[in-house]
């Protein structure tokens, strides 16, 4: 390496072998993903882009900084199959002896198969009685594709209807933070696309599922610590504005008592970036179920019980690593 | 390819030209001046509002309200205001001045063209302060790393070309045709800084890629920038200046080499986190690359180690050198850290937490400023002709910036790692996880401190220097037209 040009070969050949692999394969693979069709149930175009407001909100999400603090991807360390009960059939008796010896075979090999807590293994009237109390309910987990196939077919053998559930597991799904893993599908409208590398705050792939209520938003904006204990998010009160009430009160205005309420004669009113802010994380939701993450999403009560195909056609993917597929 | 590992000592080989008309290490030095005084004191301006941003952004861990009501100094802006500042206010053009001072000197040529190049690093600076000032004024483009707006972006592109092209001119117009470890990387890192920067801007902000390739591409750019150009730069200094103050031989041009080969293939993989929603290729092939360059870390530090023929000690003979003995340290572990990160396990746990923004500030603070102060504090002697002006005062920023790196850097990680081993436990509540940083965050604001407090110090003796530079000129000058004008002298 004694020749200018033949450092600049090698720096522009390791260069370029970097840029097609991370710029151009992947503009060629997600770059240019288009809109799909969530599986299992109603197969609705996912993803959907977000309202007017929405779309404001993510330039005020953008502009301070949210994504310093708030990560928006949610992990899963794999995924399960639930066993889960539609129908208890015309015979209850043998469908609750076969749940029984299903308990049973669980005691024996829990690497296999796992009862849930909605299942309480004692007599066979608490397990009528749990049926009776509502179905579907998932009663047992598998890990593996074939215990979870043997589980059905034997309660199958009885008239009792069945339905396996695919449902992700991990730290982050347990916490509520979402229903499965992120996909690169769910940020296909956003820009920019912000993942975010740190959790000084909780996820917030999902936080218009778990936290649908705009006033919420509004008062945890303004005052962290009114919602949630010893928060440590800073106030952003400059997306508010103090204002005299004028005939009548705002309908806008923040319900605010004690030393936060502005005084008599005032009131706290959302300036229009508060509201975009929150239109924004209200629309937050990555929870459809796509070809690439299944998650079994239960029908609507009242539609006909199915049959005993797994929920999911992608059920057939379980426990398989992440495919790599792109969308349809 | 012969064994030359020494840059201190002239080469047997010289050409005629060189022989013809010989040039002076002064008069290298001399041509420059002007850039080399403009590139550092304006890269320790903003090191200093960089570690005043960023103890701002620490001090609202004490107290979520300080200086919330305010849009401007909200977290969310502070923050990468800060690291903006360090990273293109003081890493890059602080670099660039010791890449132009390494070119002239390993090339034996005079600096072509300096005017231009103080022309490209005032462009810099005046990008850089419009893009601060835009992610102060909420025009950050989201992508961390890359937050400084378009309009300011161009300034900066524009005068780090500028800057560039004399350097590429000066390595061309070079008198010692035989190449020295360090222009190698020197010269990849020119190069490499105009493809990434044109690439993220061109298609993050112009023509804007769709949904995730979009954060692909950010973390890619990022991944290039902080490991590998300064990676690149920050070497380069090393591998001058050890063998250069001990007066020893770089132990092996061999190894050097490897390390340059690991670094720019390896290193410009490593970028995709492991948790990234993206095709599961992409963060895998990131932790290969990631695991695979520990070999180019480890030929470092076996490079160092043997140039110094094991004796760590030589290490304080000169005040540069500790500096940059302690960058070399700080690479080492800041290297390892990250590879750490190729086993999946390891990052479960790390990734989301402190623990990856204690790495990354070892790399800015522990390797790469460590090593530009070693660098300036020997280049800026012999620019200017004088010494600094406190000799005390430069052993003392050492002993505060490693202090304030160890109080900064250790708090961070060791909170980290606490913090993703409790992420894991689902049933922990997330505040109270969040609430058990907060101690941790708090000592290192004491790191932050310090660190602010070297960098004063910093600013305070390169501006005297400076200032006594212009001094005497002034003092000499002025005496030398007072002297013309006296009636004694004019008169026969």
């Amino acid at each position: 390496m004694n020749y200018g040009p033949l450092v600049f070969l090698a720096a522009f050949f390791a260069l370029a072998s970097s840029w097609c692999g991370f710029v151009l394969t992947p503009q060629l693979q997600i770059g240019r993903l288009q809109q799909t069709n969530t599986v299992g149930g109603a197969g609705i175009a996912y993803p959907i882009a977000r309202p007017g407001l929405a779309h404001q909100g993510l330039d005020v999400y953008r502009a301070n900084g949210c994504a310093y603090c708030h990560s928006q991807q949610v992990g899963q360390t794999g995924t399960v199959l639930d066993i889960a009960l539609t129908d208890a059939g015309t015979n209850q008796a043998t469908t609750v002896a076969a749940l029984l010896k299903l308990a049973e075979s669980a005691t024996n090999q829990p690497s296999a198969l796992t009862m849930l807590p909605s299942f309480q293994p004692g007599s066979s009237n608490a397990i009528t009685e749990s049926i009776l109390g509502g179905l579907p309910k998932a009663f047992f987990r598998s890990t593996t594709r074939e215990a979870a196939n043997a589980a059905a077919k034997a309660l199958n053998s009885t008239s009792a209807k069945v339905q396996l559930w695919v449902v992700p597991v991990g730290p982050d799904i347990t916490r509520g933070w979402g229903g499965r893993r992120t996909v690169a599908e769910d940020y296909l409208f956003d820009t920019p696309v912000m993942p975010g590398s740190q959790r000084v705050g909780p996820d917030l792939a999902n936080v218009g599922t778990r936290l649908p209520d705009a006033n919420w938003h509004l008062l945890h904006l303004y005052a962290p610590r009114l919602e949630v204990k010893a928060s440590t998010m800073p106030p952003y009160r400059f997306l508010f504005e103090k204002r005299k009430i004028g005939r009548r009160p705002s309908p806008g205005a923040l319900s605010l008592s004690g030393n936060l309420a502005p005084g008599p004669g005032y009131e706290i009113v959302p300036r229009p970036e508060a509201k975009a802010l929150t239109a924004y994380l209200i629309s937050l939701h990555a929870d459809a179920p796509l070809f690439d993450a299944p998650i079994s999403v239960l029908a609507p009560a009242g539609a006909p019980a199915s049959t005993n195909a797994p929920a999911v056609p992608g059920a057939a993917s379980t426990n398989a690593p992440p495919t790599n597929a792109p969308a349809k | 390819m012969s064994e030359t590992s020494s840059p201190s000592q002239p080469s047997s080989t010289g050409t005629p030209e060189v022989a013809r008309f010989p040039i002076v290490p002064a008069d290298i030095d001399a041509s420059c001046r002007i850039p080399l005084v403009v590139l550092f004191l304006s890269a320790s301006v903003w090191l200093v509002i960089g570690s005043a941003f960023a103890l701002v952004a620490s001090l609202k861990f004490h107290a979520p309200g300080f200086l919330a009501d305010s849009a401007w100094l909200t977290y969310g802006r502070v923050r990468p205001a800060g690291f903006n500042c360090v990273l293109y206010g003081f890493c890059i053009p602080a670099g660039l001045g010791v890449a132009l001072w390494l070119l002239a000197r390993l090339g034996r040529t005079r600096l072509a063209l300096p005017g231009l190049a103080t022309v490209g690093a005032l462009c810099w600076n005046f990008g850089v302060a419009a893009g601060v000032w835009g992610i102060l004024a909420g025009g950050s483009t989201g992508f961390e790393n890359l937050e400084m707006p378009p309009y300011s972006a161009r300034l900066v592109f524009l005068g780090y070309l500028m800057i560039v092209v004399w350097a590429a001119l000066t390595f061309h117009q070079r008198r010692e045709r035989q190449l020295f470890v360090s222009q190698w990387y020197l010269l990849a890192a020119l190069f490499w800084f105009p493809w990434i920067y044109s690439t993220a801007n061109l298609l993050l902000l112009t023509v804007r890629v769709r949904g995730m390739a979009q954060a692909v591409i950010a973390w890619w750019y990022a991944d290039n920038l902080l490991v590998v150009w300064l990676g690149l730069v920050g070497l380069a200094a090393v591998f001058y200046f050890v063998p250069k103050l001990t007066g020893r031989e770089l132990h092996s041009r061999y190894l050097a080499l490897m390390t340059f080969w690991m670094l720019v293939l390896f290193g410009s993989w490593g970028g995709i986190p492991e948790s990234a929603p993206v095709p599961a290729w992409m963060p895998v092939s990131s932790a290969v690359a990631r695991g695979l360059g520990v070999i180019g870390i480890l030929a470092v530090a076996l490079n160092v180690h043997a140039t110094l023929a094991g004796q760590c000690s030589r290490l304080m003979a000169h005040p540069s050198l500790r500096f940059i003995g302690f960058g070399v340290v700080a690479f080492i572990i800041g290297g390892l850290m990250s590879a750490a990160g190729a086993l999946s396990e390891v990052t479960r746990v790390t990734q989301f937490t402190w623990f990856t923004v204690a790495r990354d500030l070892l790399n800015y603070y522990g390797f790469f400023a460590m090593v530009m102060f070693g660098a300036v504090y020997c280049i800026v002697p012999r620019v200017m002709g004088i010494e600094f002006p406190s000799a005390k005062l430069v052993r003392a920023h050492f002993w505060v910036a490693a202090a304030g790196i160890l109080l900064l850097v250790v708090p961070l990680a060791a909170g980290g790692i606490v913090q993703g081993l409790r992420l894991q436990h689902a049933s922990l509540p997330f505040n109270d996880i969040t609430q058990g940083t907060l101690p941790f965050l708090r000592v290192s604001t004491i790191g932050d401190l310090l660190i602010a407090l070297g960098h004063l110090m910093f600013l305070g003796n390169l501006a005297g220097l400076v200032s006594r530079f212009y001094r005497i000129r002034a003092v000499s000058a002025w005496a030398a037209a007072t002297v013309e004008i006296k009636p004694a002298e004019t008169r026969p």
